[in-house]
């Protein structure tokens, strides 16, 4: 069951991934984004996190991606060109990024003391997970908000109009702009 | 089908599934033209490597590699806010999301 559940979702996440990269238009680029995160989701499942299951949902597939969403429609972007860059670019970065997934499936291949997954292992329960987080690490849980609270008023910072700024009237996105920075 | 129902996957399918996305994500950083499709390769990249550290949680029984995920997310939300931010900005001054005319930087 587990082994057909993994083949399952690890296709589904695949193929987001690669729906992704074919796709032109942003809308869609998003939408099969959410696809893998979703099955990202379920196999997060399947290693017994079940928080962080929930989390990637609702925060990932639900908040992070709205947001991206949000911009597209906001933006109206539309259809992109395909421009293939530079043949410099071409030349190498494709090279590069077969060699960089080369290196990491034989570092992975070669690890030996790998376990098995299967159903029957046990759930981490957030019991647990909250456990460690509000005791031992509690420290950076804090200042990770205090970097939420950074983003948050850098978001609004860029997104609202900026002092001094020419085309204050004549920008058709004037208005819709700071919406943005929510 | 009760040998199926009890079949166990070793953890290196997990790993090479994140290192293939890992892959996908870099690919789509490199050939996508559009801002927002550049990002959202970003957050593939970053989907990946989740993946990898929930196998290792789940390999050395440590909660502590979920708590790192827990964390990558919020790093991620504060930055995809951020990186909104500046997409709208970057748009309202130059006008275009595709990544070759925004180029004020380049040699």
């Amino acid at each position: 069951m587990h082994l057909i559940l993994f083949f399952l979702f690890a296709g589904f996440c695949l193929a987001g991934a690669i729906n992704l990269l074919l796709q032109s238009h942003p809308i869609n680029s998003a939408l099969s984004l959410i696809v893998v995160m979703t099955s990202l989701a379920v196999l997060y499942l399947l290693l017994g996190a079940e928080f962080l299951a929930a989390a990637q949902v609702i925060v990932y597939a639900g908040a992070i991606m709205v947001l991206f969403i949000f911009v597209v429609m906001l933006l109206n972007a539309g259809r992109e060109e395909r421009t293939m860059g530079s043949r410099v670019s071409r030349a190498v970065g494709f090279p590069a990024a077969v060699a960089i997934l080369g290196v990491i499936a034989t570092a992975i291949l070669r690890s030996r003391g790998l376990g098995v997954a299967a159903l029957s292992d046990g759930i981490t329960t957030t019991e647990d997970l909250s456990r460690v987080l509000f005791h031992e690490l509690l420290l950076p849980f804090e200042v990770t908000s205090i970097l939420i609270l950074i983003a948050i008023l850098g978001a609004v910072a860029l997104a609202r109009h900026g002092h001094g700024e020419p085309d204050g009237e004549s920008d058709p996105h004037g208005n819709q702009g700071r919406t943005g920075a929510k | 089908m009760n040998s199926l129902l009890s079949q166990e996957v070793p953890l290196e399918f997990y790993l090479i599934l994140s290192a293939l996305l890992f892959a996908l994500g870099i690919v789509g950083f490199l050939i996508k033209r559009n801002l927002i499709s550049v990002f959202m390769s970003i957050e593939l990249m970053l989907n990946a490597v989740n993946l990898s550290f929930v196998t290792f949680a789940h390999q050395w029984h440590a909660v502590k590699g979920q708590i790192f995920v827990f964390f990558v997310m919020m790093v991620a939300a504060a930055e995809a806010a951020v990186g909104l931010a500046i997409i709208i900005a970057v748009f309202r001054s130059r006008a275009t999301l595709a990544v070759d005319r925004i180029d004020l930087m380049k040699l």
